[in-house]
């Protein structure tokens, strides 16, 4: 595994900012139908959690959910509440995932983002809604199938140059 | 002497503690949010945060449009140019009649002493986009309570009902539409009069469903329906769907009546906003209800003078 292979960059507040702005970006695109998009923004919580959990944990978590609740139009807390539950079961698992590699990470990270959708599915339940149909669950699969792409594209500002590592 | 751990190693709360913390103000959150709305002010503020990232997550979608449309060919345009000059002159046409005829149901109005029929006051506003939750039909339109827009304004397009304005942010509306399975809109059927309340179908999107309908109901394919205007909130006479399927079962009481909406509810790009400002009387169940509850304590109060004695 590259990452396990090189001694990466301290991380630096600036990166993971940014990259929750552009997963909250990518998130509020107007998409045809939510349902067959990733979640970025449940995707970088995550990838976070699991290689950070230090700095980012369920506080940062429940902010953004309540943000994307709030820019979403949903109920206030519906978000807020699976995003704690993503963070919540990356940082559990953060010592576990990062011994296997990319392909059973994302089996991993799928039945994460599988618990976090099934939480909001809930909740819209108990509020009165209709269930919105299978489909629903396409979406945390391919978060899921992303999170090889996430990892490459979000440690890419602390790998070093290929100069810098030769003594 | 104790034996903690020297404070290097603390972490703060175990994870769970926090995990269990944070659920359960969610948990708050969403109870006093769903039953109570009691946290629309922290709602408010929230969405205008989120504001600038949305209103930049729709400048790809202009960019296309805009470059879509400079290198839209001169040949086009005057074929749309001659279109819209032709069906400008079919509407002319009714247009003219339309206030010729307007004049005259003012004439029968008044000779009858009902009420005027006042025009209603519209304002144009931009979709910035379909909602992002797959459980409710929403869109969000780029007018807020700062220009003026309240909640509970019905929504239309150039041909008829969108929907309703649901919640109002300080520069941004959330409007339901009409295929919400929770939306209600009465209609009325054109050709005879027939009274119904128009849904959204459930397991169909995009298409309404009338509930409520007799079996034996007089309604049938192709049948156009229009606002009532019997509730106040929408004026009457507004174009909302078209009937296109009539299912009666002899076990059930109600047919089964599916419509299309005649608007584009999941297209277009400008919307109106109508103001209602209709002066309804007090729905007298209201009224009534305050009476008997008057009357009630004034009933505890005799028992209580009786108890007293």
């Amino acid at each position: 595994m590259s990452s396990r292979s090189q001694i990466l960059l301290p991380v630096r507040t600036s990166t993971i900012i940014g990259s929750f702005v552009l997963a909250l970006f990518l998130n509020f695109l107007p998409w045809r139908d939510m349902r067959l998009v990733p979640d970025f923004v449940a995707l970088v919580i995550t990838f976070w959690c699991v290689r950070q959990p230090r700095l980012v944990g369920l506080g940062v978590a429940w902010m953004v959910g309540l943000l994307t609740d709030a820019g979403n139009g949903v109920l206030l807390g519906q978000h807020a509440l699976a995003y704690s539950v993503l963070a919540f079961l990356s940082v559990w698992l953060s010592r576990r995932i990062l011994w296997f590699g990319p392909m059973l990470q994302s089996l991993h990270i799928a039945l994460i983002l599988l618990a976090a959708e099934a939480a909001v599915l809930v909740v819209r339940l108990a509020a009165g809604d209709a269930f919105p149909g299978w489909p629903l669950f396409v979406r945390p699969l391919l978060g899921a199938l992303l999170w090889p792409a996430v990892t490459w594209l979000l440690l890419l500002p602390q790998r070093r140059q290929a100069s810098e590592q030769t003594i | 002497m104790d034996h903690t751990p020297p404070p290097f190693f603390k972490r703060g709360p175990a994870p769970l503690v926090r995990l269990f913390f944070f659920a359960s103000l969610s948990l708050a959150l969403l109870i006093f949010d769903a039953r109570f709305r009691y946290v629309d002010g922290l709602r408010s503020w929230l969405a205008l945060a989120a504001y600038p990232l949305q209103r930049a997550a729709t400048w790809p979608i202009d960019l296309a449009m805009g470059v879509g449309g400079y290198f839209s060919t001169q040949a086009s345009l005057v074929e749309e140019n001659r279109m819209l000059r032709e069906r400008a002159l079919a509407n002319a046409q009714d247009a003219q009649r339309f206030q010729a005829a307007q004049a005259e149901a003012n004439e029968l109005r008044r000779s009858i002493g009902a009420a005027e029929q006042l025009p209603v006051p519209a304002s144009t506003a931009e979709v910035l986009y379909l909602g992002r939750d797959p459980y409710a039909h929403k869109l969000l339109i780029n007018r807020g309570s700062v220009q003026g827009v309240k909640a509970g304004s019905p929504v239309v397009d150039d041909v008829g009902v969108i929907g309703q304005v649901t919640r109002v942010h300080p520069l941004v509306s959330e409007v339901n539409l009409l295929t919400n399975p929770d939306q209600a809109v009465p209609v009325q059927v054109v050709r005879n009069g027939l009274r119904a309340v128009a849904f959204g179908a459930r397991g169909l999107p995009g298409m309404l469903e009338l509930r409520y309908v007799g079996a034996n109901a007089e309604i049938q394919n192709g049948d156009r329906l229009v606002t009532s205007g019997i509730d106040g909130t929408y004026p009457a006479g507004l174009a909302v769907a078209t009937v296109v399927k009539v299912e009666t079962d002899a076990e059930q009481a109600f047919a089964r009546v599916l419509c299309r909406p005649t608007a584009g509810v999941d297209r277009g790009r400008y919307v109106l906003v109508l103001t209602n400002e209709a002066n309804m009387p007090p729905r007298p169940d209201e009224s009534e209800k305050k009476e008997r509850r008057a009357e009630k304590r004034r009933g505890k109060g005799k028992d209580k003078a009786a108890d007293e004695q």
